[in-house]
């Protein structure tokens, strides 16, 4: 058995052919981890890259403007404008739909601006509340009571041709990048 | 026997495993170690196990496939044979799983374990706690029902708030923009490649520095440990008053370990697989989603904090409370190890198991939630409407149809979100009662806008007729004064 060290260098202070060949392919090998690792890396944050620059929003109908009567909120699903294959009934969506008068609208999220359960909206007191944690809002998204620290996240909306688009394809969650998009605060109560 | 024996041999003349496994199960341990006490460590390890394999077994029939997920479970419930069985046990086994791993952990730092040499025995140990209930929020997401896409929402919103780095943490997370398949998928790949990996690893690590290190010995009062004569003591009190692990002190392990798998067993057999309750369809919103049992507390705790605290606490809590305990064993790793001489360490423990029993308790009639159907299906006791007049009755259907039942309970039922109006005029006069309708105020909505004076009125005479027989409501005395104790307007002295 020979204790003599592979990579440490001999006693004069050189490198040994082996040592040195040692030191070679620990260096190759990292090199080639680093080719890989590029793509892996890559891959592992596709979902976060894609993202930047509102890359997964974009504009959907809810429906023709008729369907919503004036002074009133209703419910209106959507389909998520970004699909996989296996997504199912996930990127079936719901929001609020409050038709304010003619083409004023507000068109809110339906999850709660505290952590995202779906808010539920009680036409007769005109107040959105959450079954979670007891966040109210109301019927223009602002915030009423309970634990949440801003109004309902609203959608941006268009109607064209009679009928509403929304701006949409993301979570909203507070950080969320359309969190951001509709930054008029509502009106006050 | 013979021939088993040279078949033996055969195998160990190759591996050479006989002879480190028979010194690893014979070594000394200290006799006052073979204790009821110390089951709970090998018990974890049984149910991890357990749990390796019923995941396995599950795996055979789930699909991790958001579109079908939940009909794959639906066919493990009803379709397969003894699928519900396995769903049973591999549910029960990880409720059990986080019961033994914190039972064992209060032990461990009860019997003062996590001091010198066992320092990195305890920050592993952490970490396995950690990846345990890593697993166990995991396990709730693959079960992809509402209560598993909303929990994951609520996940997202959490991860939200970190700072800058906060959107693209949630992308991380969701895989994507939204909760969906790849979701799932990411979910999946954690729950049983990731986790299970480095819970394997870290586990192997534990085990074998219980081996290398000795067991925790039984600790005695006024017996401190001091990091320039501890180990010497331990094997001196090893080797002379040790007893070999197998068979002396394994047989309670063993027994403990069946006991619980029995247990686990009996809680399947009785109680069944947990859900998959609705389908994972964001467009049905009639839901009031709910965590699993050990996430309960933290269910209670996000409805309790002060809004203003809850962002730093949700983020720097947790941090605070990992360092708290992986710095630990460096902070006191000598000294005392009997509980009898660490009043301050039986008293943190006992605080803290009675505030997450506390708040697991309340998370379960969850008295913040508004009940959402209070206000169609709740009748109004009859003793609140009984020989009322017209338009006090008149204020009860304003009481019910603008939903004030939600959170305000009428005779023990109703929401609980609101105080109960049982005795309210009791409390409050009359003009505080429309200042309270109108304005709202103390985490109550204002009703002005959505209330017509008549209503306001009807709902405010019906509200003054709430207190108790015999109880006067109160009565702003300055208005007695200026109206009259009738209420009326006091005629004007006579000329």
């Amino acid at each position: 058995m020979s204790t003599k060290p592979v990579i440490a260098a001999t006693s004069d202070g050189t490198v040994s052919r082996r040592g040195f060949f040692v030191k070679l392919g620990v260096l190759f090998n990292g090199l080639a981890a680093m080719v890989l690792a590029v793509p892996v890396v890559g891959f592992l944050f596709s979902s976060v890259t894609r993202g930047r620059a509102n890359g997964y929003l974009s504009w959907v109908a809810l429906g023709s403007v008729s369907d919503f009567p004036e002074g009133e909120t209703r419910l209106a699903t959507f389909r998520n404008p970004y699909v996989m294959p296996t997504d199912g009934k996930t990127v079936d969506t719901a929001c609020w739909v409050r038709r304010i008068a003619g083409d004023q609208f507000q068109v809110f999220a339906i999850n709660c601006a505290h952590l995202g359960c779906p808010v539920r909206w009680f036409q007769q007191s005109g107040l959105f509340m959450c079954p979670c944690h007891g966040g109210a809002y109301y019927r223009d998204g602002s915030r009423a009571s309970g634990p949440p620290e801003r109004g309902l996240f609203e959608y941006p909306y268009e109607v064209k041709d009679g009928v509403l688009t929304i701006q949409a394809g993301e979570l909203p969650t507070p950080g969320a990048a359309m969190a951001s998009l509709c930054m008029e605060k509502p009106p006050c109560a | 026997m013979r021939m088993i024996a040279k078949v033996g041999e055969w195998f160990d003349h190759r591996l050479q495993l006989a002879a480190p496994i028979r010194e690893a199960a014979e070594h000394p341990v200290p006799r006052n170690t073979a204790s009821w006490f110390y089951v709970f460590g090998s018990a974890a390890l049984t149910v991890f196990i357990l749990q390796l394999v019923t995941g396995i077994l599950l795996a055979l029939i789930y699909v991790p496939s958001a579109g079908e997920a939940w009909s794959s479970l639906q066919a493990l419930n009803h379709q397969v044979a003894l699928g519900w069985f396995i769903r049973a046990v591999h549910g029960w086994g990880s409720n059990f799983m986080v019961a033994i791993v914190l039972i064992h952990m209060v032990q461990v730092f009860l019997f003062g374990a996590h001091k010198f040499p066992r320092e990195l025995t305890w920050v592993i140990g952490v970490f396995l706690l950690l990846m345990t209930l890593g697993m166990a929020f995991s396990g709730q997401v693959l079960r992809f029902d509402q209560d598993a896409y909303w929990g994951l929402g609520i996940g997202a919103s959490i991860a939200s708030r970190v700072p800058v780095l906060g959107p693209m943490v949630v992308k991380l997370m969701l895989g994507g923009p939204i909760i969906a398949g790849a979701t799932l998928s990411r979910f999946f790949a954690l729950h049983v490649f990731v986790i299970p990996g480095m819970l394997i690893a870290f586990v192997s690590l534990h085990v074998l520095m219980v081996l290398k290190l000795g067991i925790n010995e039984w600790p005695m009062p006024g017996r401190v440990v001091k990091r320039a004569t501890y180990e010497s003591e331990y094997h001196e009190m090893t080797r002379r008053g040790g007893a070999p692990f197998v068979p002396y002190a394994v047989w309670k392990d063993l027994f403990f370990a069946g006991f619980i798998i029995l247990a686990i067993a009996a809680c399947a057999l009785c109680f069944g697989p947990f859900g998959p309750t609705g389908q994972p369809d964001p467009t049905i919103i009639q839901t009031a989603p709910k965590p699993d049992y050990f996430f309960l507390w933290l269910y209670a705790l996000l409805s309790l904090l002060p809004p203003s605290m809850e962002t730093p606490s949700l983020l720097i809590g947790p941090v605070v409370a990992i360092l708290a305990l992986i710095l630990l064993p460096f902070l006191s790793g000598e000294g005392e190890k009997s509980w009898k001489r660490r009043p301050i360490a039986v008293l943190t423990v006992l605080l803290i198991a009675i505030t997450l029993g506390t708040f697991t308790r309340m998370a379960q009639f969850a008295p913040w939630s508004p009940h959402m159907n209070a206000w169609s299906g709740d009748p109004v006791p009859d003793r609140f409407v009984h020989g009322t007049t017209a338009l006090e009755r008149q204020g009860a259907l304003v009481f019910q149809v603008k939903q004030c039942r939600n959170c305000h309970s009428l005779g023990n039922t109703g929401g609980q979100r609101g105080p109960s109006l049982d005795s309210v005029a009791v409390r409050l006069t009359q003009d505080q009662l429309i200042r309270q309708v109108i304005q709202g105020g103390g985490n109550m909505p204002a009703y002005g806008k959505n209330l017509s004076p008549a209503e306001t009125t009807a709902l405010v005479v019906f509200l003054e007729t709430l207190h108790p027989v015999g109880q006067a409501p109160a009565r702003d005395a300055s208005r007695d004064v200026a109206l009259g104790v009738s209420g009326q307007k006091v005629p004007p002295p006579q000329q």
